[in-house]
């Protein structure tokens, strides 16, 4: 069974499921299909996902690519699994995040931000007003100082949750970022239907 | 209110939407790069010991945390009073630098652009991406995987890991080199710059079979500002900031940095989270200015390596003794930074300061500090403000590519009149305003202290607010009115 949200609190319990995921049934077809997305993150989790250096000649032979930052395709279609890094910050991520939700039998939360909101969570002690006004008030050298307001960007939400608080999620891959070992251990074992087994060196970080 | 459409602007690292507002005669007076994404770090930073930020501040961006790491560990550096560095210090991090560099600028040609300079702007959306490389031309796929790998690996190495490493320390690095990471890293630096040498060719071969367009596409005249070296040499690490008009006349040359705020303020609008520097002595609407490596080519006297001193003076030439403001030649020049960084690393893998083991220094706690770099996307700003217990209490971050954000809307506004055919929105333009924002390898997500995908649509509004047209891109490649 996929660790589901309370586990959560108790992060040795969730490295121990984590290090027992089960294997997604292999769809009758030749390759899975897989999405990415990024929603409140730094990129670093894709940036990980590409340190698996020239793996990803023998990756592009076992997945093709639904929508990802990589490809030009901008929305996203039936896919096997679905790969989330950053949390929820403001509406737009709500609705790629239930878009994937949607689309992808299996869901991963990739990295700090997903599994827990990650450093973009600090400014949750804040109000979020406070933290615009710095930015856009109160910091150096800032002319024509007002609160960015305008139909064309999005609602930010007063807080940033990870994405388990938004949808359900499959399974957690932790770190800032998973290394990249981490992350083609977890994607060929699930491709070739087999159950993962981290080994410690994989799930410890810094 | 009707639910906006999702169009995420894919393959730039981060995301946008775009508006397009037409003035009388149907010319589009105005065009808007949307940054949707705010983060909050210049208040969430406060209260933390300054010691934080360099590991703190770089989880801004996963694609070059390095700059953010060295900027904001260069700010530290003058809060404890550290005023010059080791030179095993400074070589380590400079090493890692260019290592940052090289695998950033591989990244954006391998697997970002080679794409559209290998099959067009017309290929399938299905093919035009790496994917499509690594099919039909696995040896640029491989080179640009390896390339990219190559710069990663020395990040491992200085840094600790190659993402958010905790390689530099305020006032200093925490390690140097081994004579066996040295060895690892020599046994393939010829091949490095012979693949930065080959891939500044193909760039070059490209830009010259449409030589004409790519001089004129998406090309805006402005000024251009990078740090130099005290002797005028290109420079990445440390510098003076130089700003130069569109003619090449000085607005202002080697300033400190630390005086950056009288040199350099931002202006808020409304309809972005990503502020609009500009230089002070302009003036809001004429002091706008680009960033990143058209402009550091442009305003180096020279490059201190030999092949990439060729290739600057290659590429100076075909300006006449003007800047160069072609949009399309930040590819080019891009690449010759590439090649400059191999030489860079060949030089410094020699040089025996590296493996020294004076690593730290420091003197009296200060109550700010600043730190600027040249990143990838160009110059970078961190300013920290700490009380007497060290604590951050003020924070300041200009990012590199928030300095391009009005050459962005003026070169998407000239691509716009250009290709807008009347009051509907076309397949073409949509494709080419992503061609043109491609070029300044935006790190949108960065700008707004925020990276992810964030939805683009391209919206067409008349003199009278109307909204009249908007675009966007289905999976299978096929353009969508959804007004």
């Amino acid at each position: 069974m996929p660790p589901n949200t309370i586990l959560l609190k108790n992060p040795l319990l969730m490295v121990a499921l984590m290090s027992n995921v089960q294997a997604v049934e292999s769809p009758a077809k030749d390759k899975l299909i897989v999405a990415t997305a990024a929603l409140c993150g730094c990129f670093g989790c894709h940036m990980s996902l590409l340190d698996i250096d020239e793996r990803i000649l023998q990756l592009v032979d076992l997945v093709e690519f639904d929508r990802t930052p990589l490809t030009d395709i901008k929305t996203i279609g039936k896919c096997d699994i679905g790969l989330i890094e950053g949390g929820v910050a403001n509406v737009d991520n709500v609705e790629v995040l239930r878009e994937f939700r949607n689309n992808c039998d299996v869901l991963v939360a990739v990295g700090a931000c997903a599994v827990n909101g990650g450093v973009p969570t600090l400014r949750n002690q804040f109000d979020l007003k406070e933290c615009l006004e710095e930015a856009y008030i109160h910091g150096i050298g800032v002319e024509n100082p007002h609160i960015p307001n305008d139909v064309e960007i999005p609602l930010l939400l007063d807080k940033v949750h990870p994405i388990h608080e938004v949808v359900r999620v499959d399974y957690f891959l932790p770190g800032c970022p998973p290394g990249a070992d981490t992350i083609w251990l977890f994607l060929t074992e699930v491709i070739a239907g087999n159950a993962v087994n981290f080994p410690y060196s994989l799930i410890h970080y810094d | 209110m009707k639910r906006i459409v999702i169009e995420p602007l894919t393959r730039v690292e981060g995301h946008g939407k775009v508006t397009l507002l037409q003035g009388k005669n149907r010319n589009i007076r105005q065009a808007r790069l949307h940054i949707t994404e705010f983060r909050g770090f210049e208040k969430f930073i406060q209260g933390r010991p300054y010691w934080e930020a360099p590991v703190l501040v770089q989880r801004l961006c996963g694609i070059c945390p390095v700059s953010h790491h060295l900027a904001a560990a260069k700010a530290t550096d003058m809060i404890v009073g550290a005023t010059q560095l080791t030179p095993t210090a400074e070589k380590i991090r400079r090493l890692m630098h260019y290592g940052q560099t090289l695998q950033s600028h591989a990244l954006h040609f391998f697997h970002l652009c080679s794409p559209d300079l290998l099959f067009g702007f017309d290929d399938n959306v299905h093919h035009r991406n790496i994917v499509g490389v690594i099919e039909d031309s696995p040896e640029i796929a491989k080179q640009g995987v390896l390339l990219r790998k190559y710069g990663q690996e020395i990040i491992r190495l200085t840094a600790g890991k190659r993402i958010h490493g905790t390689g530099a320390i305020p006032g200093g690095v925490n390690k140097s080199m081994s004579i066996d990471e040295i060895r690892y890293l020599q046994d393939d630096i010829a091949q490095m710059i012979g693949w930065a040498q080959g891939a500044l060719d193909l760039m070059k071969t490209v830009f010259r079979e449409q030589y004409d367009y790519n001089m004129a596409f998406a090309s805006i005249e402005t000024s251009m500002m990078s740090q130099v070296r005290a002797d005028g040499a290109f420079e990445l690490y440390h510098g003076g900031l130089r700003a130069r008009n569109h003619l090449g006349e000085t607005i202002f040359d080697h300033v400190d940095y630390v005086n950056y705020n009288d040199y350099i303020h931002e202006s808020v609008k409304d309809w972005s989270y990503m502020k609009f520097p500009f230089i002070t002595s302009l003036g809001e609407e004429n002091g706008w200015y680009r960033v990143g490596p058209l402009a550091r080519i442009n305003n180096c006297d020279f490059i201190s390596t030999p092949l990439a001193e060729a290739e600057r003076k290659e590429f100076m030439a075909i300006g006449d003794g003007l800047p160069i403001q072609s949009t399309m030649a930040y590819h080019w020049t891009r690449l010759i930074e590439l090649l400059h960084c191999t030489e860079a690393i060949a030089e410094l893998l020699c040089d025996s300061d590296i493996v020294g083991k004076d690593l730290r220094t420091k003197g009296e706690l200060q109550s700010y500090g600043t730190g600027v770099i040249e990143a990838p996307r160009g110059t970078l700003f961190h300013h920290y403000e700490v009380d007497d217990e060290g604590i951050i209490t003020k924070a300041s971050l200009i990012v590199s590519t928030t300095n391009n954000n009005q050459a962005m809307n003026e070169s998407i506004r000239k691509v716009a009149n250009q290709y807008l055919d009347g009051r509907r929105l076309s397949e073409v333009l949509l494709n080419q305003v992503e061609v043109a924002i491609r070029a300044y390898d935006p790190c949108l997500s960065c700008a707004t202290h925020a990276i992810g995908k964030m939805p683009m649509e391209l919206n067409l509004v008349d003199e009278h607010g109307e909204l009249i047209d908007r675009l966007e891109k289905k999976v299978n490649g096929l353009i969508n009115r959804t007004l």
